[in-house]
Parts: C-alpha cells; structure tokens; sequence
C-alpha cells in the first residue's frame, strides 16, 4: 500500500464517503490512487469552496469534513475556509499535497509553508515524513478535530511521501499528552448553579453553538422548561431552542431581537452555555450585564472570563452538564417570582414581534424570508452569506432544529453561503437545503454552479439582488455621512443568465408571492436551482452601533403589530 | 491593570514548530516576549521552555490558557513567585591598556565570572547569575567599551519540591 492509498483507506476506516477537492501538481499521485477507489470526490471549482462545503458538511451532519488541496496556491485557497472553521469550532481535516521533502526549503514551485501559514487558525496540524505515519496521523486528526471544542486539522503529505510504499499499516492514535479536553463538569459547581437558579428571580438563558455541537439541545429545553427561563441565542446558536418555543426571544447582539437586546440586562442571572460573548453578541462589555450573575458551562477553559466575567464557571461538554443540572433540578418549580417575570418577557415579545409583512415592489427583504420560513420544513437547512442577507435571516427566520440554520459568524466570510449549502447537501441529501445569498457574496463564489450541475446536487441558491455590498453601505449611511464608498456594485450580472449558462435553472423574482412559489417548486423539482430576487435598498436595523451597549439599539423597529 | 514580569515554564513536546506556536501565540495575542529559553527536559521527547513576558493578570490568564490549548503543549506553570533564576552571558570587553585590562579581571573574579578568551586588545567574560546581577557587570565595564553582548535569557525552576 502506497501512502495516497493509506489517506483513502484511513479516512474510509473513519467514515468519510465524499471529499470535497481540487487536484494539483503535488497531488497527482494522490488523485492517481484515488481513480480507482470507492470514495466520492467532488470537484469543486476553487479551493476556498472545497472548504466551506468541508465545514457546511461538517455543520449540518456533526461529522467530520474533509477538502483537499494541491500545494502552494492551492494550500493558500484553502486559508479561508480553514479558517472560518477554526473561528466557528467547525470540524474538518483539511488535506494538502508538498513538494517532496528534499525540496521544502527550497522556495520551489508552488511550494508554500502551509502549515506554519495556518498555525493561528488550525486546532493542530500533522506533517508525515514517511508513509507509516499516514494512517495515525489521520486517525489522530479526526480524533483532535471532532473531540473537546472541535477545529480544524492540516495534514501536510509532501509528494513523495503520497508515492511511498507503507512498511504496515498502523493507526494507532498518536500519543498526544497534552491534549485531554474535560468533558465532565465538575459537581461542585454544577450544585452551585443549582442554587443560583433556586435564587433568581428573574433568569434568562444564553445559548451558543456549543449547544448545537454537544447534542445538548434536549437537554437545553428540559431546563428552560423546568426553571421557566426565556432563552436567547447567539448567531450560531440559532437551532439550539425551537425559536417558535413561547420561551424562545430570538438572537442576541447587533442585530438582535429587540425583546432580548432590551431585557438582558434586567434579568438577575444568565446562564450562558456554549457561546463565547464575541463583541457582535454583547456590545459594549462595561454596560453588558452589569448587574446580574453569569453562569459560563463552556467546553474551553480559555473562553471563560475571557470577555465577561463571570460569577459561576462551569468547564466541560454542555450535554454532559446540562443533564446533571437538571437531574439537580427534579421537582424543582419556578416560583411565582420567576413566573411574573417570564409572563412579562413574553408578552414584550409578541408586542416587539417584528414586521415581515409587506406588499412593496421592490420587494421588502422580511417578505422575502417570511416567505422563505413558509415554505421551508423544519428539517429543511438553510445556510446564509455574510452581510446584511445574513442579518435578516438571523432576525426574521425561525430556526426550530440545531444543524439547521449555517452561517459564517466569527470570521464573518463573504463567499461561505453558497459552497457551504453544497457540502450541508451532500451530508443530508434528504433535507432540502438553501443558501441565502447578497449579490457581492454570490458573485465571490459563482462558479460552484458548475459544481451543483455536474454532480446533480439540488441546493436552491437565492440571490438577493440589491446592487450594493449592503452592510458596508448601510455603514457608510449611518456613520460614515452616507459616503458610500465602493459599495455600489453598480453593473452586475444578469444573474438568470448566468446560472443557465452552467445549465442551472433560474427565476428572477420581483413581486411579494413569488419567492413563496418559486421556492416551493424548486423543493418539489429537486434540481439546483438560482432564484434571483431583486430587492429595495432597506437597512438591516435596528442595530447596535459600534461601542454602544447592548440595549442601545438605533434604528426604527417596525412591529408586525402596527400592520393595517 | 497593572503589568508585571512573570516567568512561566512549559513542558512542551520536542517537535518542529512547537517554538513558532509558542511564540505565535504570544504575539498573536498581543504580548511582548522578553526572553524565551528552550532546552531538553528530564523526559526524553519534552523541552521545557521558560518565557519571561510581561502582562497583567488578566492577560497573563488568557494567555496561559490558550497556551494549554496547544496540543504539543503538557505542562504551564507560572513560577514566578517560587523560582531561582539565572541567565547566562558573554561579555567581550575592549582593553584600552594593561591596567585596564587587571581591573576587569578583578572585577570578573569578584562577580565569579569566567574569562574565556584573551587577546591584544579584548576579553571574553562569561557570567551567570540573575538579570540584576548581569546588568550590574555590563554598566560596571562598559566604560571600557563593550565590542559585543550576548544573553541567553531567564532560565528558571520553582524552589523545593
């Protein structure tokens, strides 16, 4: 067995069916090997998308993904989507061809030091220098990747090494010391927790990805529902609560919900699971909470008292912690107290529901996603771009199951809606997967088309055309004296012919009804499809303007209840 | 906040780029290395590196934590409080005449440093001891002229068991 054959055959013992690639000059041995076995390869159309359908893969199925890359540019393409893994604690092993080994050093053709490139952005990485390593260190990286907060992985073959004949093959996992991630939260201060919610009066709960990841949103609801807490979620947190829950307030943060920017900070107690407060989530940190208690159940040491601090921490997996809590809590009933309090949260929350309804042409950008939850099941993914499409959904769409709502929140990347839709397709090819889009996101990554075509992968793509990179527009018109600065993305393509000429079909959409219609078709047709919605310039608001606390919102509010 | 010296000691894997990520990470999160010292440790396979960086308690924390993240990282300890410190360095010092050239060697026998190289016109000290100790040489001989410094940097170990 030659070291190529090793990689296919360790990462078929590791469950892996379909990588995401592009071949290169150092990867010819590997992709040689790889014509004659029976592992799926899709060929994407750049490298940057092999990785973020590797993470949307990874996103939507909590399995592992895996890209791969030829050497020097190829290795360099990848960066992005590595990381915007290893900023969402996504999952994948990422795969790049080297020159041979007597070569690195030597500035040689495309030839780039990829794993001191990626070092700040990957969990770990592995560079075998013979063959019999291949098997441990892919063993291992899936064992790094997907355990403890899960992060990306680089293995790093130099060419020859792809080429050579493995003496045996041995996968036994390399020892690793100093990796023993705490699992189990420490029944102290899970007691402690105990009796901080047995003494609030007016708790609210926080929950992040972590939730999502750890499987823990049973868990999750069993305890809202036991301690009668409103919950809130942060952007990657949408799915860990059914957000059409009475108890569910929605995201928390820039663009939150006003319900939970406006009331966070009344409560007496939060407990946070799974987030790590990013500065999009929490506002200004000196008016964030200044009076109540934080509970911090977080997988990474490092995340605790990082950017809030925090009353009771609680280190290890959130399921883990989550059922023994509420094992702490059997019989436990909210006192009258806690009742009032979540009575009034809820009831401020029909009254700041806000409005989708519109009948404009151009169309509103809520009418858009309203009609887009009408159509989609709750098992349905919809994965999003970056930006102000990102927003909207965020705000106005109702995630009811984890797994189902992707998007790039820490690195915030352009280019990551559309190639990460195709990879959460391939991991549920029975759920019907859309990707939200904005014109500049779209254009970043257009030529996946092919890749949707070519492999039949019937992702719906919806392009919300407004001609401008709107969240920087929107920016520039609040706090930048609307000098609208490279925003206007002025001539852009006809969008309907571009997709048709990769033979995908296409709608264009301008009037309320439509998206409704079209959607629902192109999930009946199972086929790829483009839908172009042009849309009015509208704002992502209310917001919260950069250095303003987390319940200073500006921008009007538009309530579905002020809809005649 | 305040910031202060701390010395922290590592026992990290013996593999290539284990410094980079070390230090990377340092920097990344926007501390200043002072001096760094990488050796060979009592377990075959592990260095043991003693940084000395100046932060504040809360960053000092965040660092030491994102530090333990590293998989090629075991062990962080801050021994700041309990540690025996040496730093080892090399003066080579110019000797303007032969009285000049007595003096240092008086001063180097009274700070128990080593002349290592004698010629015409220069010597070669090695000194050991703590940053105060090394400083307080080079100020005394730099009136002769220093043609060259090198340091090693803090190297240190918790005091006891």
């Amino acid at each position: 067995m030659r070291g190529g054959e090793a990689i296919i055959e360790s990462l078929k013992n590791m469950g892996v069916k379909t990588i995401f690639g592009y071949p290169g000059g150092q990867t010819i041995p590997f992709y040689d090997m790889l014509y004659d076995a029976d592992i799926d390869h899709i060929l994407v159309r750049h490298e940057q998308c092999a990785a973020h359908a590797a993470d949307g893969y990874a996103r939507a199925s909590g399995r592992v993904g895996v890209c791969l890359a030829t050497s020097g540019p190829g290795a360099t393409n990848l960066v992005t989507g590595i990381g915007t893994a290893y900023m969402d604690s996504s999952p994948i092993i990422a795969i790049t061809g080297q020159v041979p080994t007597h070569l690195i050093g030597n500035d040689a053709f495309q030839e780039a030091d990829i794993i001191g490139i990626t070092m700040p952005i990957v969990k770990h990485s592995f560079q075998p220098k013979n063959p019999d390593l291949i098997p441990s260190m892919i063993k291992s990286s899936f064992e790094i990747a997907s355990t403890g907060r899960p992060g990306p992985v680089l293995i790093d073959v130099p060419k020859e090494v792809q080429e050579g004949e493995l003496t045996g093959f041995d996968d036994s996992l390399i020892d690793t010391p100093g990796y023993n991630p705490t699992i189990k939260g420490n029944l102290r201060q899970i007691k402690k927790a105990n009796d901080l919610i047995k003494k609030s009066k007016k708790p609210m709960i926080l929950a992040g990805a972590g939730v999502i990841i750890s499987n823990a949103c049973c868990e999750l609801k069993e305890l809202a529902e036991t301690i009668n807490a409103p919950v809130m979620t942060s952007l990657l947190g949408k799915g860990a609560f059914d957000e059409t829950n009475e108890l569910a307030l929605g995201m928390l943060g820039m663009h939150g919900r006003k319900v939970s920017n406006d009331y966070i900070n009344e409560s007496d107690l939060l407990i946070a699971i799974g987030v790590r407060f990013s500065d999009r989530t929490t506002g200004r940190l000196d008016s964030f909470l200044p009076d109540t208690k934080v509970i911090h159940i977080d997988i990474d040491p490092a995340e605790i008292g990082k950017n809030v601090n925090v009353d009771l921490p609680i280190v290890g997996d959130a399921k883990n912690i989550l059922s023994s809590l509420n094992k702490t809590l059997k019989g436990y009933a909210a006192s009258d107290e806690v009742n009032n309090w979540t009575n009034m949260i809820k009831h401020k929350k029909e009254e700041l529901n806000p409005r989708v309804s519109y009948d404009d042409v151009p169309l509103k950008p809520q009418t858009v996603i309203k009609e887009i939850s009408e159509v989609l099941t709750p098992d349905s993914i919809l994965t999003t771009d970056v930006g102000q499409n990102q927003m909207w959904a965020a705000h106005f769409f109702n995630t009811q199951k984890p797994r189902k709502f992707i998007s790039s929140g820490g690195l915030g990347t352009m280019g990551f809606g559309f190639p990460s839709a195709i990879g959460a397709k391939v991991a549920c090819p029975d759920d019907p997967v859309v990707s939200l889009n904005g014109d500049g996101g779209f254009l970043m990554v257009c030529q996946e088309l092919a890749t949707v075509r070519e492999y039949d992968i019937p992702v719906i793509a919806i392009v919300l055309e407004n001609r401008t990179l709107g969240m920087v527009y929107q920016w520039q018109s609040l706090l930048y004296n609307k000098r609208h600065s490279q925003t206007l993305l002025g001539s852009s393509p006809d969008f309907v012919k571009l997709a048709e000429s990769f033979g995908v079909n296409a709608v264009r959409i301008t009037k309320p009804g439509e998206t409704k219609e079209a959607l629902s078709g192109a999930i009946k047709d199972n086929e790829p499809v483009l839908l172009n919605v042009v849309i009015d310039s509208e704002e992502a608001l209310p917001m919260l303007p950069p250095g303003a606390g987390i319940n200073e919102m500006i921008g009007e509010y538009k309530l579905e209840k002020d809809v005649i | 906040m305040d910031s202060e010296y701390h010395i922290i000691s590592t026992l990290v894997e013996d593999k290539p780029g284990v410094l980079q990520k070390v230090a990377g990470l340092f920097n990344r999160r926007g501390f200043n290395i002072d001096s760094i010292t990488v050796g060979n440790s009592e377990v075959e396979g592990l260095s043991r590196m003693v940084i000395t960086v100046r932060a504040d308690k809360k960053g000092l924390e965040q660092v030491t934590k994102q530090l333990n993240k590293l998989v090629d990282v075991i062990k962080i300890k801050d021994i700041t409080k309990s540690a025996v410190k040496r730093e080892l360095c090399l003066v080579k010092v110019s000797i303007p005449n032969a009285k000049a050239r007595a003096e240092i060697i008086q001063y180097s026998n009274i700070f128990r440093a080593n002349i290592l190289d004698v010629t015409e016109k220069t010597l070669i000290v090695e000194l050991t001891g703590d940053k105060t100790k090394i400083n307080a040489f080079i100020s005394l001989v730099e009136g002769y002229g220093i043609k060259r410094i090198a340091r090693t940097g803090l190297t240190a170990m918790s005091r006891g068991v």
